[in-house]
């Protein structure tokens, strides 16, 4: 991929720049802080692209409209923040249950409630996992950069495509509202995957042999789109053993494509006796502090950054907890993911919450402070 | 009456599971009708509804059909006629659907006059769920919630989309499903937001607990009060009272959103 021009720009432009590039053509939402700025350049670049903008008359309208795009046939983003990501979360259910891909931006703010519209949090990190109700897979990025918001989101708009799912792209404020250099491949030189244009005659919206594409509505195959259980042709069913089959074929794609889905990254000693677990603008001070603690001191310790969250990195955190003796989990909220750590550490490893909910930033010294007492 | 064109229905999926004597199957029957008399084809047809008793004819029909979710068939429509406004869109909804937890998007799509043909059954009721009021009970009928008569005013529906800037309205009934047959192709092929009230009866639900008979007797009350818009021209006050307008309530034109939208970005 040429990666050519160097361009400033924001956690949040760097959301609807990455959508664009990947092929989205459609936006529906409604205005919220902090993630205004992604509708704004949406409503800006989209009718020059061809696309389209429209400013929906409330959050569920929003989500309804990506939707109601998605089966259109377009690549579509709607994004959000706190109590708008709340309210969006039956239609997010609906377009899991009736497998429609879509991207759903959650740029984070302090709740609950209205809260403090303008301070970082990720206090949001088990809503985007259980918001909507029921059973049901999900997808989840959080960025640490304004340049990883730009590929994860490319990234979302293509697994969304490809695997027929909702797709959450979870940002914090600091980095929906940061500056930073990113590298925009030339126009043509990104990869937007396609999905398959040769539709067999027998296509089935929800084949019983696997993952199907999307074939919009108006091309001649009259099926049929529902939120009830549904059989392979989309029809309503509430026979047991077709209920069960339903929910494990939704579950399935995503463990089927577990690898492709789930990202992570690690740096810092190879035989670490401390680890820090991080997401999100966290993982900025984390790596400060791994940075003069491994690469200046020569300290056994790492930094495993966690680019998604759900499905959360189980196999990554049960192999870091058996190496370290300590894994350190700073979160902006009061220990949200520690809880998923915990549980595929396996009691490998002990497990420290560092949290803080002030609507301030976790600082390097912070986690420095506690990483002293085991080194 | 001819026979309906079996092609545009999904004759595998009946029988439906509407209780007997419901008033869904007939509005329903005159839809499918409308879209045959307005010629369109099958593959350019999307049928889109809510949820409710009424939104399951979606599933009876062969176009493309979306069940959405409780109240926002229509923002899901606009969503899609937007992505593609080739398309012809009728919009199935019941009156709770429609006017209780769907209110807002049925004032915004009448104000956006989006080219979306809106078919409300109104029964007066929600039946699926056993017969709540909706905003569309008329003041002092019984529900469930409502054991005693319902205190609160119901909207007029026609009334409240053309104050939204809705640019067709039309009332027909389950008891005279001709003339709905033509009000649904008279809203086909009126370019922007299209509503048309079509009521109906639910004996189940609201029938029974109103002491309003059985299908029949419904049937024939609505047809009773019904006054066509020509007739009530010619009617004082007093002989209106307790009568039912029906026919094209109004009918104007205005700039359709999607047409506009793709006109302003050089693509129409
Ligand atoms: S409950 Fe009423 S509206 Fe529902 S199917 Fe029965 S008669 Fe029809």
């Amino acid at each position: 991929m040429a990666e050519t021009k160097p361009v400033l720009m924001q956690g949040n432009e760097a959301c609807a720049e990455g959508a664009i590039s990947a092929g989205v053509r459609f936006y529906a939402g409604y205005p919220i802080t902090p993630s205004t700025e992604v509708a704004e350049l949406m409503a800006a670049k989209l009718p020059e692209l061809g696309g389209v903008f429209i400013q929906m008359e409330d959050e569920i309208a929003s989500m309804a409209a990506v939707i109601g795009a998605s089966i259109g046939g377009m690549r579509t983003l709607t994004a959000s923040s706190g109590p708008g990501f709340s309210l969006k979360q039956e239609n997010i259910g609906y377009a899991i249950m009736a497998e429609i891909p879509c991207v759903i931006v959650n740029v984070q703010r302090m709740g609950p409630s209205t809260g403090v519209p303008t301070a970082p949090a990720q206090g949001d990190v088990m809503q985007t996992r259980w918001g909507t109700h029921g059973d049901h897979p999900i997808i989840v990025f959080s960025p640490a950069s304004v340049y990883e918001t730009f590929y994860l989101t490319i990234a979302a708009v293509n697994l969304s495509q490809k695997l027929r799912q909702p797709v959450i792209m979870l940002l914090d404020e600091v980095i929906g509202h940061m500056r930073e250099k990113v590298l925009i491949p030339e126009a043509g030189k990104l990869l937007v995957e396609k999905s398959s244009d040769n539709v067999p005659a027998d296509w089935k919206p929800y084949d019983e042999k696997g993952l199907t594409p999307l074939v919009p509505f108006g091309f001649g195959h009259y099926y049929h789109v529902t939120g009830l259980f549904h059989d392979q042709y989309g029809f309503p069913t509430g026979d047991p053993p077709q209920v069960e089959r339903a929910l494990d074929r939704i579950h399935g794609k995503l463990e089927k494509y577990r690898d492709e889905i789930v990202l992570t990254n690690y740096i810092g000693h190879k035989e670490p006796r401390v680890v820090i677990i991080a997401y999100g603008c966290t993982v900025r001070s984390a790596r400060a502090v791994v940075k003069k603690a491994y690469w200046q001191n020569r300290l056994p310790v790492g930094l495993l950054s966690l680019q998604t969250l759900w499905p959360f990195p189980d196999k990554e955190v049960a192999a870091i907890a058996k190496q370290a003796d300590v894994i350190i989990v700073p979160e902006m909220n009061m220990g949200q993911i520690v809880g998923e750590v915990e549980r595929y550490a396996c009691g490998n490893a002990e497990i420290v919450p560092l949290n803080r909910y002030d609507g301030e930033m976790i600082s390097p010294d912070q986690i420095s402070e506690l990483l002293g007492r085991w080194l | 009456m001819e026979q309906l064109t079996q092609d545009f229905l999904r004759t595998k999926k009946l029988p439906h599971i509407w209780c007997p004597g419901c008033g869904n199957g007939i509005v329903t029957a005159a839809l499918v009708r409308a879209i045959e008399r307005a010629g369109y084809n099958q593959q350019d047809v999307v049928i889109v509804s809510g949820i409710g008793c009424s939104s399951r004819a979606a599933g009876y029909l062969n176009f493309n059909t979306l069940h959405t979710t409780h109240g926002r068939a229509l923002a899901f429509a606009t969503g899609l006629k937007m992505a593609r406004p080739e398309l012809k869109l009728f919009v199935i909804m019941g009156d709770g659907d429609c006017s209780a937890i769907g209110g807002n998007h049925f004032i915004h799509a009448a104000r956006r006059n989006i080219d979306l043909n809106a078919v409300i059954i109104n029964n007066h009721i929600y039946g699926m769920t056993g017969g709540q009021h909706s905003p569309l009970t008329p003041t002092g009928m019984k529900a469930t919630t409502a054991p005693g008569g319902t205190l609160e005013r119901p909207f007029d529906l026609l009334e409240l989309a053309r104050g939204a800037g809705a640019t067709f309205g039309a009332r027909g009934n389950a008891a005279q499903p001709r003339q709905l047959e033509q009000l649904i192709s008279r809203a086909a092929n009126h370019k922007g937001f299209s509503v048309v009230e079509a009521l109906s009866q639910c004996p189940i639900a609201y029938g029974r607990r109103n002491k309003l008979g059985g299908a029949v007797e419904m049937l024939r009350e609505m047809k009773d009060k019904a006054v066509s818009v020509e007739k009530a021209s010619t009617m004082d006050v007093d002989e209106l009272k307790d009568k039912t307008l029906s026919g094209v309530i109004y009918s104007v034109d205005a700039p359709e959103f999607s047409e506009e939208y793709y006109r302003s970005i050089g693509k129409a």
